[in-house]
């Protein structure tokens, strides 16, 4: 990468770091949710950009990974107390990466659809465990719990105001963006994008491509369990419907939209979904279900707009 | 009491609960047979895997439910639910698959995926959250061995042997089907011949649509029809694909019951949701040991 092309990219990243941390000051209530949303979604999303747009590996499971953080974080916060935050997310962390351990063990024998579909089955057999693991996991129910304070039990803390909860969320996404974008720059991302662009010339080479292949799977799960913890902070509930492969094609949907291979596309998209959203609520009324508007306009995109947003907007910039 | 001594008690207690699952676990063999084989079809001939044949198959149920109310005629509904919603699948191929054709196999997940979300969604915004019922068209029973036994679900399962063994002649005999195995085979020399290749994928997709349209009407009376009906079978169907070989239509039939069945003996021991995840482990272990398929033979 060139010095320029760097240099701008760092004046933006700032710009729009500043933007989003002015944003709870000037935003109304609603919104500002809104926005600490879409950064954990975002989050999400991120996560199987590296597996999708870096790697080549479809992952229709990465809702396993997310519920597995939330299962975690809702694990610390009940049987630790006083409740520490940043024990909720160790154990939401080594949740998800036992997790990821697993599916990444078993998926990554197989490419293409064939890991699309196992790793879709996966994240069913882990929901179909926490739905019906009632004791444990409360079923149908989840798990409720309350928000842990900010800062180290016993020496400072302070309790989080809807503010600080979202410059929280801002800076664990924009170092967990920090990081995948070191990965993917390293030269392990290199044999990462390698491995997506011709994999058995990679191995031709003399990687071992199943190693790099779990280890991306594993990294992936540890963002996206990242993302769980977060939100089932943000939300004080752990629920089996965030298990659901329903939240997987979610993550997906977000990365087509936004522009796969790019780490901030997906953020994008998760943006524009849940804006999608939102414009269908207030357009049809909430009874209306927004996945049809939605759906087709992703539809639509994936015909007519495969690079994704940022794709087109890159595309249109250089013209 | 040594442990074969054990088991056998186990068995003669349970003898009842064992020979009706049996029969309850063909019987859905052959429904999720003839679900799996419209999906194994498309895949073989289009290379699409088809997300959306979940929501297909929820929306045969639910015409059936509609023209059933109308008519009052169960196999009019049967006829009509399959007609239809094989029209439905020709138009969802043409706008959204058709112009994917030759681009990554992943942008057909991604597209039936979307279908199925604006299916399912449709299904509820139109019929509500509450559960439909279809009613049987026969619900005389009848004795199997000394247990009163339903007619109807053995109807299913010889109409499903009947619908697949039709589809197999229509594929060795039929000149379509001749032109959908010349496809399959090459598909660029199938043109050349002058097989119109992009209706023949449009066929196909709308003969799998059919047949999972006719597997909802069947099998919609032993089941509450909504709208999220679909994702556990299209599930299950993928599992089956997947361990009877892709593509290959026998074996996804054997597959189909091998599945079922264990399923069904499962079911006796722990709860029909956690029944599930031993058809999950078959599809793990089947990847792990034999990534080809249980049922297709050993490549030379």
């Amino acid at each position: 990468m060139s010095k320029r092309s760097n240099k701008s990219f760092w004046i933006a990243f700032s710009m729009v770091s500043a933007a989003l941390i002015i944003a709870p000051l000037v935003l109304p209530e609603f919104w500002r949710r809104f926005l600490t949303e879409i950064l954990i979604w975002g989050l999400l999303a991120m996560s199987s950009d590296l597996l999708i747009g870096y790697t080549g590996m479809v992952s229709f499971g990465h809702s396993a990974f997310f519920g597995l953080g939330m299962y975690g974080a809702a694990a610390a916060l009940l049987t630790v107390k006083p409740a520490n935050l940043w024990l909720a997310i160790l154990y939401g962390l080594c949740g998800s990466a036992v997790v990821a351990g697993f599916v990444a063990f078993f998926a990554t024998r197989l490419r293409d659809i064939y890991f699309a579909i196992t790793t879709l089955i996966f994240s069913q057999i882990f929901y179909v465990i926490i739905f019906t693991w009632t004791d444990v996991t409360g079923g149908e129910n989840g798990l409720n719990f309350t928000r842990p304070q900010l800062g180290i039990p016993g020496i400072y803390t302070v309790p989080f105001t809807p503010e600080l909860l979202h410059w929280f969320v801002l800076a664990v996404v924009t170092a967990a963006y920090l990081i995948l974008r070191r990965i993917t720059h390293s030269p392990f991302g290199m044999v990462l994008q390698s491995i997506r662009e011709n994999e058995a010339r990679t191995r031709a080479i003399g990687y071992p491509v199943e190693r790099y292949k779990i280890v991306a799977v594993m990294l992936s799960g540890l963002f996206a369990g990242l993302a769980g913890v977060l939100y089932a902070i943000q939300n004080r509930f752990a629920a089996p419907d965030f298990v659901y492969f329903v939240v997987s094609g979610e993550a997906v949907i977000y990365n087509v939209m936004g522009g796969i291979g790019t780490l901030v596309g997906p953020i994008v998209g998760a943006g524009f979904f849940l804006g999608l959203r939102e414009l269908s609520g207030r357009i049809f009324g909430d009874q209306f279900p927004y996945l049809i508007p939605v759906g087709l306009i992703f539809i639509a995109m994936v015909i007519f707009l495969p690079q994704g947003l940022l794709g087109f907007a890159r595309r249109w910039l250089n013209r | 009491m040594d442990a074969i001594g054990l088991v056998w008690d186990w068995l003669a207690t349970h003898r009842d609960i064992i020979i009706i699952q049996t029969v309850n676990g063909i019987v859905t063999g052959m429904i999720l047979a003839l679900i799996a084989s419209g999906l194994t079809l498309i895949f073989g001939i289009m290379d699409v895997v088809n997300f959306a044949h979940g929501e297909l198959f929820m929306l045969g149920a639910y015409v059936g439910v509609v023209v059933l109310a109308f008519s009052g005629s169960f196999w009019l509904a049967l006829v009509l639910s399959t007609l239809v919603v094989a029209l439905i699948g020709a138009a969802l191929q043409i706008t959204t698959l058709r112009p994917l054709i030759g681009r990554d196999p992943l942008n057909t997940i991604l597209a039936t995926f979307g279908i199925s979300l604006v299916l399912q969604n449709y299904a509820l915004w139109q019929f509500g959250p509450v559960p439909r019922k279809l009613d049987e068209p026969i619900t005389g029973q009848f004795v199997l061995f000394y247990l009163a036994y339903p007619w109807y679900r053995l109807l299913i399962a010889l109409l499903s042997g009947a619908i697949i063994g039709g589809l197999y002649l229509f594929l060795k005999h039929g000149t379509y089907g001749i032109w959908i195995r010349a496809t399959t085979q090459d598909r660029v020399m199938a043109q050349a011949m002058g097989i119109p290749v992009p209706w023949v994928y449009t066929g196909v997709f709308a003969i799998g649509a059919g047949m999972a349209a006719a597997s909802g009407v069947l099998f919609g009376p032993l089941i509450g029809i909504n709208h999220a009906m679909g994702l556990d079978w299209v599930l299950k169907a993928f599992i089956v694909v997947v361990v009877g070989g892709m593509g290959n239509l026998g074996g996804s039939i054997a597959a189909s019951i091998f599945v079922s069945l264990l399923e069904a003996y499962a079911a006796i021991v722990v709860s029909p949701a956690q029944a599930v995840i031993v058809s999950f482990v078959v599809l793990i272990l089947t990847l792990l040991f034999r990534p080809t398929g249980l049922f297709v033979p050993t490549p030379k």
